[in-house]
């Protein structure tokens, strides 16, 4: 049955949420066209309204495009897509930070712990 | 658009439903939630006109339910209703005689997607195919609202998978209205939009359900046993 879905945020914002970071990822490429409304309601086993009110919300975010009789398509400004990239990183620092904060640790802690993780990493990989 | 006006049923001393007022939106995939002998069933028959109300009344469209509104109507029941000796060919052929608004070509469609074989006999399918069928039989009916009682029931879950799948491919929420009553609410909780929450014969929530998640950062069901305690 379709996919999992967190049952305390709309479903819309998740899959507004999936389809961007399909985009970033390089899964769905600029210009490329999402499937329509009905066929991504049977892949991922969601009302087709809420698929509706997805599309829009991408259109809104200008990350996608609907060209009238053709269907929806990945914007092909690639500013925007930069955009939507820089405001993903934000989101998920605030999200590490927030949870990083109420384990208590401070902000240095946190520089301080990414730092050596990343030159951890570098080692283990050289 | 459906509308319950002051609507009460009593069998004998029981109420089944009592004083019911609600006006069901157009367009959407609803889904009608509440225990056993909560009155989903009795709600459900009375839109199909198979149930009259004591009190009240029932309107589609502005209109009193009657025999001329069940054209606009197509229910599933919870219970197999055919013929066991017709092929899944010939019940096909049955409904398109029994019903105007019966699309042959659709149902064969919806079968064909199911992959259910349309030479065999009713009697020798799985319950599963059995189940695949009544879902063909009645989004094959060009009526703008269809009322699905419990449809994935004791269906195991690659059969509800294909049900899913079959309904959102076949049916146009431009035109028509789903009204689903199923025990299985998780499970195809992303493809209702809106939940009618009926206790006791009380309706006593219509929700958005994208607003019970954003709001109440709840599940349907945890919502339903809220509104449960909160009548209790």
């Amino acid at each position: 049955m379709g996919e999992e879905f967190n049952p305390s945020k709309p479903i819309y914002l998740q899959l507004v949420d999936r389809i961007s970071w399909e985009i970033i990822k390089g899964e769905r490429k600029t210009g490329e066209k999402l499937p329509s409304v009905r066929e991504m309601a049977i892949q991922s086993g969601v009302n087709p309204n809420t698929v509706s009110r997805t599309y829009n919300e991408l259109e809104r975010m200008e990350i996608v495009e609907t060209k009238r009789g053709q269907g929806t398509f990945v914007t092909e400004q690639k500013e925007k897509l930069v955009e939507l990239r820089e405001q993903l990183k934000i989101n998920h620092i605030q999200n590490f930070i927030e949870e990083m904060k109420q384990m208590g640790f401070s902000s240095e802690d946190m520089i301080e712990g990414i730092r050596t993780y990343v030159t951890n990493e570098k080692e283990n990989q050289s | 658009m459906i509308t319950f006006e002051n609507v009460s049923k009593r069998y004998l001393t029981k109420h089944a439903l009592s004083d019911v007022n609600v006006t069901i939106p157009e367009g959407k995939i609803i889904g009608l939630v509440g225990s056993n002998g909560s009155g989903k069933s009795t709600f459900m028959k009375m839109i199909a006109g198979l149930v009259g109300p004591s009190e009240g009344k029932v309107m589609i469209d502005q209109e009193p339910v009657s025999r001329r509104t069940a054209n606009k109507v197509a229910y599933l029941s919870e219970l197999d209703a055919y013929y066991s000796f017709f092929s899944v060919k010939e019940t096909i052929d049955f409904f398109a005689s029994q019903f105007q608004d019966f699309d042959v070509e659709k149902a064969n469609d919806i079968v064909d997607f199911m992959e259910v074989d349309s030479s065999q006999k009713v009697k020798h399918l799985s319950k599963g195919n059995r189940g695949r069928l009544k879902i063909a039989l009645t989004l094959a009916r060009e009526v703008p609202v269809i009322l699905m009682d419990e449809p994935l029931s004791g269906l195991d879950p690659m059969v509800r998978d294909s049900i899913v799948k079959g309904l959102l491919s076949f049916i146009d929420l431009e035109k028509q209205t789903v009204i689903i009553t199923t025990h299985e609410v998780t499970e195809i909780e992303p493809l209702l939009e809106t939940v009618i929450a009926i206790r006791n014969g009380k309706v006593l929530a219509l929700e958005d359900v994208e607003t019970i998640r954003e709001r109440d950062r709840m599940r349907i069901v945890d919502w339903l046993k809220k509104m449960y305690q909160e009548e209790a």
